[in-house]
């Protein structure tokens, strides 16, 4: 019998052929898993990249309740076209704090991974409540009902504790003031936003959907976008330092 | 093993089972089936050689020819560069008047400038730089903070309120809301501004008492005559050009309200070089001074 015709053992033996598919298995995912858990270049170390404030993280949650990544990817890839219309390509770093991340693999929309301070607060409103209303060609939905969802504030923070069960360094100071915080953010004259950025680096505060007194998800929505790609400062990258 | 049986009819050897009496027969797999996956086998193999694939202890292999997405992109631009020439290193360190004096760097700056326009000027102000409710025509002669070649690059550069410190930086402040005005007066005053610029005033309304209104509250920004002030970036209101409509309730509810529009500002998101030829694109789109 050759040795090509061995594997007649596995195929008339049931408990070794779930053996054998077991121990192939088994090495295929050491080779390809175990690494990325100690290889330096599987996540950069970039400067600047810090979880998202109690208001972005409902504005990210909006954003996937709404189904945005099904027609937006958030990922430049290392293209000469993409760096040139979008800027520097995105970094895994970029994303390792996002749970399911939203890199996303279709583009009916543009992408949207530096889309943070390309527009004004007033945009962004006025193009998610219609966006033909501006952009006559767009074939996006109109969301303006985000405007009139008031954020119960009770819940962010049960939020933050699960994602902190999946490695995002949430402190229990940040836990604890994170109503304080969602509120801040939206309130830019509020003596509260000092702490949250001190909790936050360059967090911004503003009044993102120009209601003032009501935290919306349209406020939420757009804290997110406009944080979208402002984090990192590539201006202390370098592509090299990672190479290992 | 026992001995294979051959099947009678087709002469291929049966698997040595049989089920009520049915026995299968073990047919090969075609000879080419075969070949082609050993060729898979060999061509992974050569895969692994070729690109990074093995994980080590501290790296990984790297592969014959040092493949990197991050390295070829970095190349890929370089040689956009070096396609794009002589004058876009030339449009990198002329200043805006030598730009506007040599019309082979004009033309090359307004191709370069339209490009950059329409991924992103034109979800604002529209493809055709025609504008919108809020966001300015720039095919017009009507400029808030100056049409100037200088003023437009300045604008371009650093935004309008937008944070970056060098912005421009002004508030029409809610006279309604903060209540500087009462409702009776502003009626009057928006009635005063309308008829700046022609139009009907509301029937009863004091074109007098709306006058003195105005110079005591907005002139001191707007002009005496109502024609603005762009060092201040305030609007001429004697034109018939407005931002956010030129009827009734458009004109109250700016006075009651106040605010402004928010224009991004592009240094560190463009490149200098892409920057002034936005500049010199809006400017020589038809309105620049």
């Amino acid at each position: 019998m050759s040795l090509l015709s061995r594997h007649a053992v596995f195929e008339r033996n049931s408990i070794l052929l779930a053996v054998g598919i077991l121990v192939v298995i088994l090495i295929g995912g050491v080779v390809e898993i175990a690494p990325l858990f100690y290889l330096r270049s599987t996540i950069e170390k970039v400067e600047g990249m810090r979880p998202y404030t109690p208001l972005e993280l409902v504005g990210r949650d909006v954003y996937v309740r709404e189904g945005c990544y099904t027609c937006h990817s958030q990922m430049v890839r290392p293209l000469r076209d993409e760096v040139e219309r979008y800027g520097h390509y995105s970094l895994a770093a970029e994303s390792m704090y996002d749970h399911p991340f939203q890199w996303g693999s279709k583009r009916t929309g543009p992408d949207l991974a530096r889309v943070g301070g390309k527009y004004s607060d007033e945009w962004h409103v006025t193009h998610l409540a219609n966006p033909r209303s501006i952009v006559p060609q767009s074939i996006m939905p109109g969301y303006g009902f985000l405007a009139h969802n008031e954020i119960d504030a009770k819940k962010i923070a049960n939020n933050m504790r699960t994602l902190r069960a999946v490695g995002v360094p949430y402190t229990d100071e940040q836990i604890k003031s994170a109503a304080l915080d969602l509120k801040a953010q939206a309130t830019p004259d509020s003596s509260d936003v000092a702490d949250l950025q001190k909790r936050y680096p360059r967090a911004v505060a503003r009044n993102f959907d120009g209601d003032a007194g009501h935290v919306t998800e349209m406020d939420a929505l757009v804290a997110y976008l406009q944080m979208l790609g402002t984090l990192v400062d590539f201006k202390l990258y370098s592509d090299k330092a990672d190479l290992r | 093993m026992e001995k294979q049986e051959i099947d009678v009819v087709t002469g291929t050897a049966t698997t040595g089972h049989q089920w009520d009496g049915i026995k299968e027969l073990n047919t090969p797999l075609p000879r080419w089936w075969v070949w082609v996956f050993y060729a898979t086998v060999v061509w992974s193999v050569l895969y692994w050689l070729v690109y990074p694939a093995w994980p080590l202890v501290s790296g990984y292999t790297r592969g014959l020819f040092g493949y990197s997405s991050r390295a070829n992109v970095a190349a890929e631009i370089t040689a956009l560069h070096t396609l794009r020439g002589e004058k876009a290193v030339a449009l990198a360190s002329a200043s805006l008047e030598e730009i506007e004096k040599n019309p082979a760097l004009l033309a090359f700056a307004r191709a370069q400038g339209k490009a950059a326009f329409g991924d992103n000027c034109a979800p604002c102000h529209g493809v055709g730089a025609t504008g919108a409710k809020g966001y300015p025509n720039l095919n017009d002669d009507d400029w808030l903070w100056g049409g100037t070649l200088p003023a437009i690059y300045q604008t371009i550069q650093y935004g309008i309120r937008s944070g970056n410190p060098e912005a421009r930086e002004n508030q029409m402040p809610a006279f309604g809301k903060d209540g500087v005005l009462t409702r009776d007066q502003v009626l009057q005053v928006a009635s005063f501004v309308r008829s700046l610029s022609g139009q009907a005033a509301r029937p009863g309304a004091d074109l007098g008492a709306g006058k003195k209104i105005f110079a005591d509250n907005c002139a001191v920004c707007h002009g005496e005559d109502g024609k603005g002030n762009q060092e201040l970036g305030a609007p001429n209101l004697t034109d018939r050009i407005y931002l956010r409509g030129s009827d009734e309730a458009a004109i109250i509810d700016i006075i009651n309200n106040g605010g402004g529009g928010v224009m991004p500002a592009w240094t560190g998101r463009l490149d200098p070089a892409t920057l002034k030829s936005l500049a010199v694109y809006v400017h020589t789109l038809g309105g620049g001074k």
